[in-house]
């Protein structure tokens, strides 16, 4: 092992502390603190200027005794680190999952409501106090906010009479997940509000439309009014820019607009809106195999 | 000695680290499993020597310990045989580490399984979401081969309502579902049990994230059969959804074992009075909320709970108690005395209103609270509870700048009241050298003994110098300690005194600590009965994750993230050794990235049979 020191000599930068490359390039490790401002403010243990991260322990102990804790120090821009940490925070919760699930989102989004991303390792003694780390202290979500719960609202619940045996949702809505290709959150659509494809081909228009646009003029065209207004179409026939698919029950992926309308509804678990050009063979051949099978 | 499947599924505290070196001859084309156990469809041995193993499968019947079982399969391909036909539980520890065919084809007639999953740190968002640990192939593949499958034990897996329905599908003497940490599934799911596990006795859902949104909750509860049921225990306190009360209150009334019964946060005083009525039988009861309901028109909760306790004389587990109103603490007075578990870690209360409730509770062994009571309040348990075997003192508020009122003076309360205390988790603010070499000397029998100085790198708030006293005291000291967990200033010293009489460690919880590569080295090499090592922020480098190449087979698996690791070490570990899978973890990553980072944020490795999986999320790259 003796020799692979010097090598990874190389790799401890030979003005900063541990953790963060002395090239600007932004190691991914949430952005939460530019690396200027780590320089500039950076406390570490050792005198300054010292570089070697390999302190011997009189001048850690040393150190130490001197330090006065509580160290809030408000280094690193506390306040703006937070905001951007909380951005990038947000962001990467967003970006999360390509198989979105909102509630899972939102539940996080919750319990990160006050952290960023894993920030840069700190030297040993400085103590960011204004800037909070993922998953410090280690307590698990249902503990965080225990001082200001809010009293459950405990209203007998009316439950539908009568035990059925089997599940249907006949007297409640169909609610099934939709996801669309580049649209990072999930919505939910009520099948049982509809009553034919067409019409669920122009809900689901209207659903992600405006979504749509929103995200694209993102990007910084200045077609913003044009796009708004722009329809989404072809879904069901594979004409358009778009498809729209279901996963059923056993976990098939089929294309909308097959088997009857009762069947559908009856078993699509989820629908998703995808590029036309994404549509795989392989998921045509499923398609082409449950159609045979329905016909028979 | 020839390991494999049955290493695998080690979780034994008296584990010994043989060097465990893979049977490299294995044949891994296909799915023939010609390791070191006969190969399936070997040819029946002599008439002669299948009476000796039908004689042995009898003797072997009686062995439940897995070490033992471990060492019983490795003398012969006789005694292989038959402890594969008569092993009745299976253990695998990390559900990557062998695939579910395998584990199948071994073992034959299973009648209970435990799963573990994802990583710890995951309970800590530390783990991104999707990265796996799927129940879905297992399930199937139980499903197939194990018609008797009565227990299913599951932890931080990601379970589907799916999974669930086949579990419902497949296992017609179905009993026990234990459901901890787990995801993915909903209410949906839980009906599919209820309705369809006719003989289930134990349905514990533990500290689970449910999928249910509002519009989707399903009425589980009405879903159980009409008919007396065997209920033993029914656990769903993070079932954060509402439920049908009055179904709940007919299914506990026609359940005469039910013994365990922790509700969740929609039951007020008034409706707990009535399912305590119902099964005055408990033995473990969690109550939800603890305050009155709103509008229920009941007159005067109070004494009606006074002798709803008084009649449940065989409860000796309370637990729930949100959003506590402690004025009715005094209904809980006459059943403290035979109380051996009390969970308070939910509960705001001031020393003042702990004090009459702990004072009565002398035969208490096991105590959760929050850090609102304060040292005087942990003063008041150390003065009574002389049994206490396990301490839990949680934080109110789980900030680094947060006022905790426990410190030093509470551990050294507990320390000189508490002898026989085997195991704490103690969350506080401030802490010094002088009160951890306290506990280590009065509390001979700590078996697992995890500090968490919510600030970071923070000292001796006395001496300002580093913990490393304190540590090294209970590593020296607490001569029993097989699980650890530090926090505060720490120096590579701190491991040296680790890696040097914590020989019997098994799981090691590192973060914020350490100056250099030096102190995972000592770690390492000293501490030879690890299995879990789970590190964060860190400096521990590409050299000190080499150090350990000849150790990582021997333990169940090591996690470092936001350490000093980098591509190149990583993958020096992973062309090393074949049989390790080294998992590198990036955040916010949904395609393979052309521009490959140089620093790695998150390490996961661990051994495994099954090689690399084919399971894993784009952001998981597989080294």
């Amino acid at each position: 092992m003796e020799e692979m020191q010097p090598k990874l000599l190389d790799l401890i930068p030979n003005e900063r502390g541990w953790g963060v490359k002395a090239n600007d390039r932004e190691r991914k490790i949430g952005g939460g603190f530019g690396v200027r401002e780590e320089k500039k403010l950076e406390l570490r243990l050792g005198l300054p200027g010292e570089e070697d991260w390999n302190a011997n322990r009189k001048k850690t102990e040393g150190l130490c005794a001197n330090v006065n804790p509580p160290f809030s120090l408000g280094l690193f821009g506390a306040s703006q680190t937070k905001q951007e940490g909380l951005i990038t925070g947000e962001a990467q919760k967003i970006h999360a999952k390509a198989d979105n699930q909102t509630s899972i989102v939102e539940r996080k989004a919750i319990a990160h409501a006050a952290t960023s991303p894993a920030a840069a390792p700190l030297p040993s003694n400085s103590r960011a106090a204004n800037a909070p780390v993922v998953g410090w202290p280690p307590v698990r979500s249902f503990r965080r906010n225990l001082a200001s719960t809010s009293k459950t609202v405990l209203e007998p619940q009316k439950w539908a009479s009568g035990t059925s045996a089997k599940f249907d949702n006949s007297t409640k809505g169909l609610f099934v997940k939709i996801n669309m290709d580049g649209v990072p959150i999930g919505r939910k659509i009520d099948l049982k509000a509809y009553d034919s494809y067409d019409k669920l081909s122009s809900a689901v228009d209207q659903l992600f439309r405006g979504l749509l646009a929103d995200q694209r003029s993102e990007i910084g065209t200045e077609k913003n009014v044009e796009e708004k207004g722009k329809a989404i179409q072809g879904l069901l026939d594979g004409s358009g820019e778009y498809t729209l698919v279901y996963e059923d029950d056993e976990g098939d992926k089929m294309l909308v607009g097959d088997v009857p309308w009762e069947m559908f509804v009856s078993t699509a678990k989820r629908l998703r809106v995808l590029k036309s050009s994404d549509l795989s063979a392989s998921t045509l051949r499923t398609t082409s195999r449950k159609r045979a099978a329905t016909e028979c | 000695m020839r390991e494999e499947i049955s290493d695998m599924s080690e979780d034994d505290e008296t584990g010994e680290r043989a060097r465990w070196a893979p049977d490299l001859s294995k044949n891994r084309s296909d799915d023939s499993d010609s390791g070191p156990g006969p190969p399936i469809g070997d040819s029946p041995p002599p008439f002669s020597d299948q009476i000796l193993e039908n004689v042995l499968e009898n003797v072997l019947e009686f062995l439940t310990s897995r070490r033992d079982r471990n060492s019983a399969s490795a003398v012969c391909r006789s005694w292989y045989r038959a402890e594969a036909q008569t092993r009745r539980e299976l253990f695998i520890g990390n559900c990557y580490a062998v695939a579910p065919h395998r584990a199948v084809e071994r073992f034959q007639s299973i009648k209970s399984v435990v799963l573990k999953g994802k990583p710890r740190f995951a309970d800590f968002n530390l783990v991104p979401f999707g990265w796996g640990a799927h129940f879905e192939p297992w399930v199937k593949s139980f499903g197939a081969a194990y018609r008797h499958l009565e227990r299913i034990c599951l932890k931080r897996m990601s379970v589907t309502d799916k999974d669930l329905t086949i579990i419902a599908e497949s296992f017609p003497l179905f009993k026990d579902l234990t459901l901890i940490c787990c995801e993915g599934f909903s209410t949906f799911g839980l009906a599919v049990i209820a309705e369809r596990c006719r003989h289930l006795r134990v349905l514990d859902l533990i500290e689970d994230y449910l999928e249910d949104e509002d519009d989707e909750v399903v009425d589980w509860i009405s879903r159980f059969p009409e008919t007396t049921t065997s209920l033993e225990s029914l656990v769903f306190d993070c079932v954060s959804c509402p439920f049908n009360f009055d179904a709940l209150e007919r299914l506990v009334a026609r359940s005469p074992s039910l013994q365990r019964l922790r509700v969740n946060h929609h039951v007020a005083l008034e409706q707990l009075r009535r399912l305590m009525a119902r099964a005055p039988q408990l033995t473990h009861l969690g109550t939800g909320t603890f305050r009155s309901g709103a509008g229920f028109g009941e007159v005067d909760p109070n004494l009606d709970l006074v002798s709803a306790f008084g009649a449940s004389r065989s409860l000796v587990c309370l637990s729930g108690f949100r959003e506590i109103e402690p004025e009715f603490l005094p209904a809980i007075y006459p059943i403290c005395a035979n109380l051996t578990s009390l969970n308070f870690s939910f509960a705001n209360l001031t020393a003042e209103e702990l004090n009459p409730v702990i004072r009565r509770c002398h035969n208490l062994q096991t105590f959760w609270v929050l850090d609102s009571v304060g040292d005087e309040g942990l003063q008041a348990v150390a003065e009574t509870c002389r049994d206490l075997r396990e301490l839990r003192v949680f934080p109110l508020d789980p900030s680094e700048d947060s006022d905790s009122s426990v410190s030093d003076i509470g551990l050294q309360f507990i320390s000189e009241g508490c002898r026989k205390l085997r195991s704490i988790l103690y969350f506080c603010q401030r802490m010094t050298n002088a009160a951890v070499v306290a506990m280590s000397k009065n509390c001979p029998d700590l078996v697992v003994f995890r500090l968490c100085i919510m600030g970071r790198h923070l000292p001796d708030r006395i001496t300002g110098e580093p913990m490393d006293a304190g540590f090294r005291a209970i590593v020296m000291n607490c001569k029993k300690l097989t699980r650890l967990s530090v926090s505060g200033l720490l120096t590579d010293k701190a491991f040296e005194y680790i890696g040097c009489y914590g020989k019997l460690i098994r799981t090691l919880s590192v973060a914020f600590a350490g100056d250099s590569d030096g102190g995972l080295r000592y770690v390492l090499e000293g501490c030879t009965r690890l299995q879990k090592l789970e590190i964060r922020d860190s400096p521990f480098g590409d050299a000190s994750l080499i150090s350990g190449l000849p150790f990582y087979y021997n333990m169940r698996f090591l996690w470092m993230s936001s350490c000093n690791l980098s591509m190149r070490g990583c993958k020096e570990v992973a062309r090393n050794k074949p049989n390790l899978v080294v998992e590198v973890i990036r955040d916010g990553v949904e395609e393979e990235e052309e521009e490959e980072i140089e620093a790695v944020e998150k390490l996961y490795l661990y051994r495994s049979l099954a090689g690399a999986r084919t399971d894993a999320p784009a952001f998981v790259k597989i080294l």
